[in-house]
């Protein structure tokens, strides 16, 4: 049997971290009321403390049981969940697996309990933010290097990373996550998630702005008015997306591109965008 | 003319395409290339009027030598007239790539003198970016009618997905607003896709590397509501084009009046957007829910009704199929009750091999209570404190409808109308 303390966990956030809480937990045959980063600045005072330290040994046992016990699946929401955005979700990844060593595979299905229900909806709004991001993320060329900007409420980065790797293998870019201060960094070799605390991006250059002018004209243009929908389109699109999204920028498209297209002149670069008339066209004017 | 005007031009000419979906092709990435792809399809923005954007949809050219009534683009429509260079198509491709804009490029044209002269510009495009680029993106083209096989071919080879408009749902309608087409000349390309496809797949089994033709399959789309067939006529219509042609998608688009014609619903008509939103509803069940389509519409009911979707219309006319118990039953009576969809369906016998089903758990797997409530048991049981005749089911789905369900239970010692009078007045 478990017992309940009033004990508070503390861990360093890493995944290995709140393994070594669980190895705490089913050690000593106790269960903290709640757990929190002791980076955390909600940690209540007048609860005690126990300071769980991450020992690299105590969290591969772990890590090893609960594929060996639980199941694959256990094993990949409890993974899952660890980046998702649950309050107090180290609580709940504890119980849930306590309650996976005494029950078998079978717990990720029985959504009738509390906590597997509060787990799988987490991993569920995890994976569709993740998926609609994969769409909705906006890369700017600065001087060769792909960078964009997130503020997603789950920790997405290293979901997406798999994604953006292969889709853009050739290109070195950047995505910064504005709410929980990381990075993805990917330079055609290696990948990194690091800390950040802050990041400025630097102003775009001509070229930039001329293809964000194009892409805002693109989507302005493609709407039919006679099925004007906005609540269909906020369904789809929250708004909570829009404010790093190029085609929601308050600006004018066509006097962003021709503000581009003066500083062109001055500027080289910007091949692949060939101007004035073309052949084809004269050619087709004349058969007409 | 530069970039920007030509991208107004044409995108505006192209915005009455329906199709902007990137699904059905899975294509990994390459180390060193740039692009990939992936099965369900990607949306990246969602225009102002609730449509997904997926791809860079616009029309090669705009110059059209056709005069199909009901189309914006034909040669007698004035309008300004523009056409990229396969070159400048294939760079705004990459550069909105790059950024994370599209999943890849939607390619379409006005027939530009010839059908055939139209393909070959439409390939030089799709050359430069699968050949020169190495882009391993999403192509969709559509293919010109009555352009020579050969072309059809190169295309293919290319594409992810291939389609040929049959523009509208039968052969007089054809004749009467697209003079220029027949109901040959778009089912020749559509049938010559279909058996690259399937030649394609068996020297796949054969060789691996064999060269993929259309990988994501052909749709097709037509407009609804300019021409006077019935919905049931439309259905028919559908369900043959995926069994003789194995489209993997047919869309409708609604008709909205861009210029005025005769033969032509007047300019100030709304375009049937919620007739379209049926068809698509029956598109469903004809596709995932294991429907066919003489049972979502007969000769009784040859049109949709409006109030209900297809789905609890067929519930509502088989009340001898219900109820159904969700404990039991088969997945494809599952998928049959109305607030049951495919997900909901797949989890719930997912669930239910572990514990039996209760209503609280329902509804946790996505069940839709409210519609399905009058459909299914569970355990042997209704819900708690539903009360209903069956001839009434019809008024509680509408969508306002008062829902039945009482949440408390009654009891025998709840104070009845009098009691509470008696305390207020004292008289007892």
């Amino acid at each position: 049997m478990y017992h309940r303390t009033d004990l508070i966990y503390l861990y360093d956030g890493t995944f290995d971290g709140f393994l070594c809480c669980v190895f705490d937990a089913v050690y000593h045959k106790r269960f903290p009321t709640e757990i929190y980063r002791e980076d955390d600045e909600a940690i209540p005072a007048l609860l005690p403390l126990h300071r769980v330290e991450t020992e690299f040994d105590k969290a591969r046992r772990v890590a090893r049981s609960i594929p060996e016990k639980i199941g694959r699946e256990a094993q990949q929401l409890v993974r899952d969940a660890f980046l998702t955005a649950l309050p107090q979700k180290e609580a709940v990844m504890l119980r849930f697996l306590l309650k996976g060593y005494h029950e078998g595979p079978d717990i990720v299905y029985r959504l009738g309990d509390d906590d597997v229900y509060a787990l799988r909806q987490a991993v569920q709004h995890l994976g569709n933010e993740a998926h609609l991001l994969k769409g909705f993320i906006r890369f700017s060329d600065a001087d060769g290097v792909l960078v964009a900007e997130i503020e997603p409420k789950n920790q997405v980065l290293p979901v997406l990373a798999e994604h953006f790797i292969a889709r853009f293998s050739g290109e070195r870019f950047l995505i910064y996550d504005r709410t929980h201060h990381s990075a993805l960094i990917y330079d055609r070799e290696r990948v990194r998630i690091i800390a950040v605390e802050k990041l400025e991006l630097p102003p775009p250059g001509v070229e930039e702005r001329a293809f964000r002018a194009l892409w805002k004209q693109f989507y302005e243009t493609i709407a039919i008015e006679a099925r004007y929908n906005p609540r269909c389109q906020r369904t789809h699109m929250p708004l909570r997306y829009r404010g790093v999204m190029t085609e929601h920028q308050a600006f004018d498209a066509r006097k962003e591109w021709e503000d581009a297209h003066v500083h062109r002149k001055t500027v080289s670069g910007l091949q692949g965008l060939p101007v004035g008339r073309n052949e084809t066209e004269n050619r087709i004017r004349q058969a007409e | 003319m530069d970039v920007f005007e030509k991208l107004t031009i044409l995108t505006d000419a192209a915005k009455y395409d329906v199709a902007c979906t990137s699904s059905g092709s899975d294509r990994a990435g390459v180390k060193g290339k740039l692009g990939s792809t992936m099965a369900p399809g990607c949306c990246h923005s969602f225009s102002a009027d609730g449509r997904c954007i997926s791809l860079l949809k616009v029309l090669m050219s705009n110059v059209c030598s056709y005069d199909c009534a009901y189309c914006v683009n034909r040669r007698t429509n004035d309008t300004p007239r523009a056409t990229f260079t396969p070159r400048e198509l294939a760079d705004l491709t990459i550069q909105f790539y790059r950024r994370n804009y599209i999943e890849g490029l939607f390619l379409s044209s006005a027939v530009i003198g010839t059908p055939d002269y139209t393909c070959e510009r439409m390939a030089e495009v799709l050359r430069i970016l699968r050949e020169e680029y190495g882009f391993r993106g999403y192509i969709h083209v559509k293919g010109i009618p009555g352009a020579d096989p050969m072309l059809i071919r190169r295309l293919g080879l290319w594409a992810d997905r291939m389609s040929v408009n049959i523009e509208l749902p039968s052969q007089a309608s054809l004749k009467l607003l697209a003079p220029d087409k027949s109901k040959e000349s778009i089912l020749l390309p559509m049938a010559k896709i279909k058996n690259g496809i399937d030649e394609s797949r068996a020297e796949i089994v054969k060789y691996s590397h064999a060269p993929r033709f259309v990988p994501a399959g052909q749709s097709t789309q037509m407009i609804i509501g300019a021409t006077p067939e019935t919905d049931r006529q439309i259905l028919r219509l559908t369900a043959g084009l995926y069994r003789k042609y194995a489209l993997k998608r047919v869309f409708f688009s609604a008709y909205t009046p861009v210029v005025a014609g005769k033969n032509l619903p007047s300019l100030d008509t709304r375009p049937p957007l919620l007739r379209e939103h049926r068809l698509y509803q029956a598109d469903w069940l004809l596709r995932f829910y294991g429907f066919n389509a003489d049972e979502i519409l007969d000769d009784a009911h040859p049109d949709f009704d409006p109030r209900f979707d297809p789905k609890c219309c067929w519930a509502l006319y088989h009340p001898e199929q219900f109820p159904v118990e969700v404990n039991r039953a088969p997945y494809e009576m599952l998928l049959r009750v109305p607030g049951i969809g495919v997900k909901s369906a797949r989890r719930i016998v997912q669930v239910r091999r572990v514990s039996a089903l209760n209503y609280d758990t329902l509804k946790k797997l996505g069940v839709v209570l409210r519609r399905a409530q009058f459909f299914i048991v569970c355990g042997g049981k209704r819900r708690e404190g539903l009360r209903f005749k069956e001839n009434e089911i019809a008024r509680y789905l509408l969508p306002d409808a008062m829902p039945p369900v009482e949440n408390r239970q009654l009891s025998l010692f709840d104070p009845r109308p009098e009691d509470i009078r008696q305390c207020i007045t004292g008289q007892i």
